[in-house]
Formats: C-alpha cells, sequence, structure tokens
C-alpha cells in the first residue's frame, strides 16, 4: 500500500471515529430551527433557506478545522506523518479529501431532505447536494490553511473562524446562488472549489513544515 | 540592491531623518487638504455638503488596499530571501491598514446615512472592504497567538499570501453578488467624470494619507527593530551572567 492510502484511511477512521454526527448533526439542527424561527410561510422559506443552509454547511465546516492538525501536532503523529517517503502538500491533501469524505458527503447528502423540507422544487435537489459537495471542498481547501498555521495555538475557535471568513465569502456567496440549478454561479462555485482544493494545500504544507520544526 | 536596503543598521539610519520629513510632509499636506476639502471646494450639487467625507474615506480605501499588497509583497520577499526588515515591515504595516480600512467603513457608513438613507449599504465596494478589514484582524490575531516570535513571522507570511489570492476573487465575487442582489444601481460617487476643483483635495488628501503611513510605518518599524535588539540583549545578558 502506498503511504498516502495508508494515510487516508487512517484520517478516514479517525474522522469517522470523531463521528462526522457532530458537523452533521449541527447542520440539521440548524435546518430544522429554521422554520421554527421564521414561520411557515412557503415563499419566505424558498426565498431564505438556501442562504440559511449556506451559513450553517459554513459554520459546520468551522466546526470540523480546530483539531485537524492540532491533535497530530500534539501527539507526535505529524512528525511521523513528515518521515513517509512522500511530499507533505500530498500528505495534507489526503487529509483534506479523507475530511471531505467523512464529513463534506455526508453533509452535502444531508442537504437533500434540508432543501425538501425548506420548499426547493424536487428537480433542484441534484443541483443542491452537488453545489454543498463542492461548497464543502471549498471550505476544507482553505481551511486547511487556517488550521495549519493555527494548529500549535490553544483553543484556536476563535481565531480560526476570524481567519477563514475572508475565505468563505466566494463560495458562500456563488454557493447560495446555485441552489437549485446547474448555472454560471455552479460553475463559479465549481472554480472556487478547484482553487481552494489545489492551493490550500500547498500553502498549509507549507505552514505544518515550520510547525513541526 | 534590494539586499543593501535589508541591513538593519542601514534601515536605522535612513529612517533616523526620513520618518521626520515625512511626518513635515503629511503635517504640511493634511492642513492643505482638510482646508481644501472643508472650506476651498464646492458642495456637491447632489449629494450637498456630505460629499466633503470623500476626501476622508476614499483615499484611506486606496491606502488600505495598497497596505495589503504591501504587507503580502513584504511577507512574500521575508519567505523568499529571509529578510527580517521584510517581516518587521509586514507587522508594523498591518495595524496601520486595518486602521485605515475600519476609518474607511466608518467613514463609508457615516456617508451612507445621507447618502443612500442608511447606516449600512450592502454595497459592492463597503463589502469587500469589510472583507479586507477582517483579513487585516485574522493576521494581527495570528500573529499575536503564536508565541513563537520565528513562527509567528513565517505563519503570518504564508496567511499574508493566502489572503492575497483571496482577495480579488472575494472583490469579483462580490461585484457579482451586488449586481445579483441589487439591479438598481446606487448612486455613483464621481467615477471619472469627477470635476477638478474636488480631485485637488481627493489628491491632496491621498498624499496625505500616504505620508502618514510612511510615518507610522517607519516608527513602528523602529520600534519593533529596539525592541528586538532590546530582547536580543537581554537573552545574551541572562547567557553571561
Amino acid at each position: 500500500m502506498s503511504p498516502l492510502s495508508v494515510i487516508f484511511g487512517r484520517e478516514l477512521a479517525l474522522a469517522w471515529k470523531a463521528g462526522p454526527a457532530a458537523p452533521v448533526g449541527f447542520f440539521l439542527g440548524a435546518a430544522v430551527l429554521l422554520p421554527l424561527a421564521m414561520g411557515t410561510d412557503r415563499a419566505l422559506l424558498e426565498a431564505a433557506g438556501p442562504p440559511l443552509v449556506w451559513v450553517a454547511a459554513a459554520l459546520a465546516a468551522l466546526m470540523t478545522l480546530e483539531r485537524l492538525f492540532q491533535a497530530d501536532l500534539e501527539d507526535g503523529s505529524l512528525d511521523q506523518l513528515f518521515l513517509a517517503d512522500e511530499s507533505v502538500e500530498l500528505i495534507v491533501a489526503a487529509k483534506g479529501a479523507a475530511l471531505w469524505v467523512a464529513v463534506g458527503l455526508p453533509l452535502a447528502l444531508a442537504g437533500a431532505p434540508v432543501a425538501i423540507a425548506l420548499q426547493t422544487p424536487i428537480e433542484g435537489i441534484p443541483a443542491v447536494v452537488a453545489g454543498l459537495a463542492l461548497g464543502m471542498a471549498a471550505f476544507i481547501g482553505a481551511g486547511l490553511v487556517a488550521a495549519a498555521v493555527t494548529a500549535s495555538v490553544k483553543r484556536a475557535g476563535v481565531l480560526i473562524a476570524l481567519i477563514v471568513l475572508p475565505f468563505f465569502a466566494p463560495p458562500v456567496v456563488f454557493g447560495a446562488a446555485a441552489t437549485g440549478h446547474f448555472g454560471a454561479p455552479f460553475l463559479l462555485l465549481t472554480g472556487c472549489a478547484l482553487g481552494a482544493v489545489s492551493v490550500g494545500p500547498i500553502l498549509a504544507a507549507a505552514a505544518l513544515r515550520l510547525q513541526a520544526e | 540592491m534590494i539586499s543593501s536596503f535589508a541591513n538593519p543598521q542601514k534601515f536605522m539610519a535612513i529612517s533616523a531623518w526620513l520618518m521626520p520629513a515625512f511626518a513635515a510632509l503629511a503635517v504640511v499636506l493634511f492642513a492643505i487638504g482638510v482646508s481644501l476639502g472643508l472650506w476651498f471646494s464646492p458642495a456637491d450639487y447632489q449629494q450637498g455638503e456630505s460629499v466633503r467625507i470623500m476626501y476622508v474615506h476614499v483615499p484611506a480605501a486606496w491606502w488600505s488596499m495598497a497596505i495589503y499588497a504591501m504587507l503580502a509583497l513584504a511577507s512574500f520577499v521575508f519567505l523568499v530571501w529571509r529578510h527580517t526588515l521584510a517581516d518587521v515591515a509586514a507587522r508594523a504595516a498591518a495595524p496601520i491598514g486595518a486602521a485605515y480600512a475600519g476609518l474607511c467603513l466608518v467613514t463609508g457608513s457615516l456617508w451612507g446615512r445621507p447618502t443612500w438613507g442608511t447606516w449600512w449599504e450592502w454595497d459592492a465596494r463597503l463589502t469587500s472592504m469589510l472583507v479586507l478589514f477582517l483579513t487585516f484582524l485574522g493576521y494581527i490575531a495570528l500573529r499575536a497567538a503564536l508565541d513563537d516570535e520565528d513562527k509567528a513571522s513565517r505563519l503570518g507570511a504564508i496567511l499574508a499570501l493566502a489572503g492575497a489570492i483571496n482577495l480579488p476573487v472575494v472583490h469579483f465575487s462580490v461585484e457579482w453578488w451586488s449586481t445579483l442582489h441589487q439591479p438598481s444601481s446606487i448612486i455613483r460617487e464621481g467615477g471619472s467624470s469627477i470635476h477638478p476643483s474636488m480631485m485637488a483635495p481627493l489628491f491632496t488628501m491621498a498624499g496625505a494619507y500616504a505620508a502618514a503611513f510612511a510615518v507610522l510605518l517607519l516608527a513602528g518599524m523602529r520600534a519593533e527593530i529596539y525592541r528586538r535588539r532590546a530582547t536580543a540583549a537581554a537573552r545574551k545578558r541572562a547567557r553571561g551572567t
């Protein structure tokens, strides 16, 4: 087995054990509270639903970031990862991919019932799920950098939130606009996701090399 | 050639007389710019006297963006060539940039009240200025949160570069977003058709802001260099005895 697939498997197992339940549950909880807070006016839910779903998804992604590298730095497994015969960038990318599979995908799938409950027409559901999956990739790509530069900071939750907020802005803008159809905003969202996924691991790896020194 | 400027010793010698020179320039330009802006320029035929906020607001917006560009460039130079002075410059520039961006937001809000009838309009430029402000704050907060100074410098530089990639994307996404959400165009301030009588105070104020930035930057850099020397000297003493 190549080092990368081992790392991917380990991260996936860790993420499953920590439970995608927390961020996905947060996402679902927010979605349940929404109509309770806004009332049942169909037109209002239809209009306000998608933006609020994206806010909930962004906050759920934020939850996963704080311990992403911190735990590895504290117990020394980061140093072990660097001993692997593989570039740090790819290792970081594998970690990000595992997080996406463990949390991003379930959350995107949970977006389907949420969107239906918020009165999104049924034919728009595939675009909602695909959009959330891409959005989670963009969030995680940017989040890797924020998690890496704050890995040695204790109780970094608020700091990470402040750091990633500017990076979450474009995917939220395009994602909330893309809801329900594969149009131009969806393509722009795809661009955001690809950009974050390709640049994020490089900058995060540079930061982690410093953290491990 | 650049490397010769990277010598802290030389920097301290040059900045010792450059700083008062910029301070004098800033005072003169502010005096001219403020009097031109407040008394010797016409009120706008639509916005009335409130157009004078522009002379405080627009230069702050211009320079806060330029300061971020400088911060990112200095961070790049520091990461690649490890010039300590570049890191000192980036560190000193961040609070000034945050202050300029904050000033731009506050004056934009004050200006929005009489012109748009609201304290806060989700106008594309105000929104991307808000994101720029948060980017500055994130950079400052990260550096403040890291105890190890060397790590703070380098991790801060990485974050600054990530922000430099992100900010243009934010700018365009927000521009796209506001045209989507506000089909009716809001009142455009001046634009390129700005009258020469308003141009003079505006550019004088822009010069004054630049000079003020130079003074504050040099003062911040000198203070940081003195601080590092003091720390190094204290460490040396502790080792010696």
